[in-house]
């Protein structure tokens, strides 16, 4: 056990137990609503663009993503925003008006069902699989984590903890479905906003403000081999790799940050784009990503500015802060959030800043069982095992059964993935390297349908699995220095080396989405087109009448709101640069 | 769908604010708990910024239930 000194009071487990109850009312207070499949999968396409755009960002914000990115930005500084700025608004934005007319106005329920419309069965298929598998090992792996933070940090006992939160989310998603999922997502949104808050204030006031920071980092940076302020600039020191920390140049960010990895996780990722598909009209549909841009990309200055102040703080021997050592003696920057929470604050916010990160550990789950059941009972039930038959209210019941079976389903596989997690310590590295081979070719091969009505299925099939191959082959044929498992690559041959993991990562992306477009671009070619300019309607750019706005007003147009988005992420650029 | 999720963030926040700002001024004199947070009364801050956002919030659910009806 990592000795954390973590004493919980009674105002602490009561602020926690508010929160989970309120957490289960609220999907007791949806079991009502939930009336037939479309209820409880899609969530009635009912959502205000303003919750679906919490809920958006929020599917997000999990707590593996909270506790890295703070980890990251002790590390890297504020290098570690461009996940945020570069990385995730362009895509976002595109997202939002080029590419959720199409997913919303298709009237697909899910990601593979729009590849079903646009290419064919067979493609469809090889997503709706690997993404099906893919949740379910992603939910089993956040519960590992959940548990193993409760047991080491809190000292429960590691089983009862990955139960009892099992059943917390298996309560509130068989209640409410994907409605309950995506209330709890905004609930989550707020509690972690203002249950990070203070440490933020604190940890800035501690060190004497930003610049008081800066000055203090100076040296500890300087230690390091690097210019001064590294740490609090984020493109200065991009023009050589070995000039900043993340060890990758401005073009490699920009291609394989900007371009291939972002626009592969928030544009073609079910479990994000379904929050967007749950909205109440083509226009909150639109909006939903946009809305999440704006708070989007504040929070670094809620997860990593903190992260930089705990840099200085470890260096600080008068601050009595230190990071838990692993066996090899180095610095577990995953528990830097933990350890602040630790140092700043007292009974009653200490509770709720711990809810908050049990809560976003629970919302993540909730959120991979909930885009698991809608795949699983549209894309694999409802066509290869039970088609849709003429008797609609039946179906109704059925599909509604069989989704809330889903959902027992996919929790208790999940349960099984936490103990395989926590008998194979790689598996999330395993994870995360397959899942950015799987997205970054479905990027371009739904890119190519919504743009190119030449696309063909035949073509997109092969696309994808070229780019998952040549993914797979790069992994195997270079390795980040210092790798000592075969998880992180070189299992072919050591034939090059990458001087971080990150930069590995990015430049797989980028040939999978290359290879990817290339193959079905050619192959296109050298294929039929079955489907009729009919049949693309609405699913291909050129063959779908512009949507209309005019007759919105101009503030309450989504091109309106994507310019202020992008205006304030060139300045925060500019700002920080 | 069916419910306001205005209505349970403003009573969750309003209940939780409540319970926080209560507990910073009943331990509001005991310094050495406060050390820590800078000296800072950290519940009470909290917990007073999050009954308005609660009260806020719970104001707006009232009002487009309002709206709704008329």
């Amino acid at each position: 056990m990592i000795d954390t000194g973590f004493v919980l009071s009674w105002i602490d487990y009561l602020v926690m137990i508010v929160y989970f109850a309120f957490v289960l009312g609220i999907g007791w207070a949806l079991k009502r609503f939930m009336k037939d499949a479309n209820a409880f999968l899609e969530a009635g396409r009912s959502m205000p663009a303003w919750v679906a755009g919490l809920a958006f960002i929020s599917t997000n914000l999990g707590a593996l993503e909270v506790m890295g990115m703070t980890g990251s930005g002790a590390k890297y500084g504020m290098l570690t925003t461009h996940f945020y700025w570069i990385g995730a608004i362009p895509a976002m934005v595109f997202l939002a008006l080029f590419m959720m007319p199409f997913y919303y106005g298709s009237k697909a329920r899910s990601v593979p069902e729009y590849l079903k419309l646009r290419y064919d069965e067979k493609t469809r298929g090889l997503n709706a699989i690997l993404f099906a598998v893919m949740t379910i090992l992603a939910s089993g792996i956040s519960m590992y984590a959940l548990a193993i933070l409760m047991e080491k940090v809190l000292g429960w006992n590691f089983h009862l903890s990955l139960l009892l939160s099992a059943a917390i989310v298996l309560a509130y998603t068989y209640l409410g479905g994907l409605s309950s999922a995506i209330y709890n997502e905004v609930l989550q949104f707020f509690i972690i906003v203002i249950g990070l808050l203070p440490i933020v204030l604190l940890s800035l006031k501690d060190l004497g403000g930003w610049h008081g920071m800066q000055e203090q980092l100076a040296p500890i940076v300087s230690g390091k081999g690097f210019a001064p302020d590294t740490w609090t600039t984020t493109w200065k020191y991009t023009g050589e790799a070995k000039a900043n920390p993340m060890g990758v140049e401005w073009y490699g960010i920009f291609a394989g940050l900007g371009f291939v990895l972002s626009f592969g996780y928030w544009c073609t990722n079910f479990l994000i784009v379904q929050r967007a598909m749950s909205a109440e009209s083509t226009t909150a549909a639109r909006n939903t990503p946009l809305i999440g841009a704006l708070p989007k990309m504040f929070i670094p200055f809620l997860i990593i500015v903190p992260g930089i102040a705990a840099l200085v703080l470890m260096n600080t021997p008068g601050k009595g802060f230190s990071l838990p050592v692993n066996e090899a003696g180095q610095p577990i920057w995953d528990y830097t959030i933990i350890m602040l929470l630790k140092q700043y604050l007292p009974a009653g916010v200490l509770g709720l800043g711990i809810t908050a990160l049990l809560a976003s550990f629970m919302s993540g789950m909730a959120g991979n069982v909930s885009a698991f059941n809608t795949v699983w009972t549209y894309d694999i039930y409802q066509s290869y095992i039970r088609p849709v038959t003429a008797d609609k209210a039946s179906d109704d019941r059925h599909y509604l059964k069989v989704g809330r079976m889903a959902t027992i389903f996919g929790v208790v596989v999940s349960i099984g993935a936490a103990y395989l997690a926590s008998m194979f310590g790689n598996i999330m590295d395993f994870l995360q390297t397959i899942f950015s081979m799987i997205n970054a070719p479905l990027f371009a091969v739904i890119f190519l349908g919504m743009f190119w009505k030449r696309t063909t299925g035949h073509a997109a099939f092969i696309g994808l699995l070229a780019g998952f191959l040549v993914a797979l082959m790069h992994h195997g044929i270079t390795f980040p220095e210092g790798a000592d498992t075969l998880v992180k690559g070189g299992w072919i041959c050591k034939c090059h080396a990458y001087p971080v993991e990150m930069a590995q990562n990015f430049w797989t992306a980028i040939y999978a989405c290359a290879t990817s477009a290339l193959v079905t671009v050619g192959l296109s070619f050298a294929t039929r087109q079955k489907k009729s300019d009919d049949d693309l309607r609405g699913l291909v750019y050129s063959l779908t009448p512009k949507l209309a706005e005019s007759h919105e007003p101009w503030y309450r147009r989504s091109t309106t709101l994507a310019i202020v988005v992008l205006l304030i992420a060139t300045v925060l650029t500019v700002l920080f640069w | 769908m069916g419910i306001d999720i205005k209505l349970p963030i403003g009573l969750m926040f309003s209940i939780l604010g409540f319970i926080l700002t209560l507990f910073g001024i009943f331990t509001g004199s005991d310094a050495s708990m406060y050390s820590r947070s800078l000296g800072i009364n950290v519940n009470l801050w909290s917990g007073a910024g999050m009954l308005v956002f609660g009260l806020i919030m719970l104001a707006l659910a009232i009002r487009s239930r309002k709206s709704k009806t008329t």
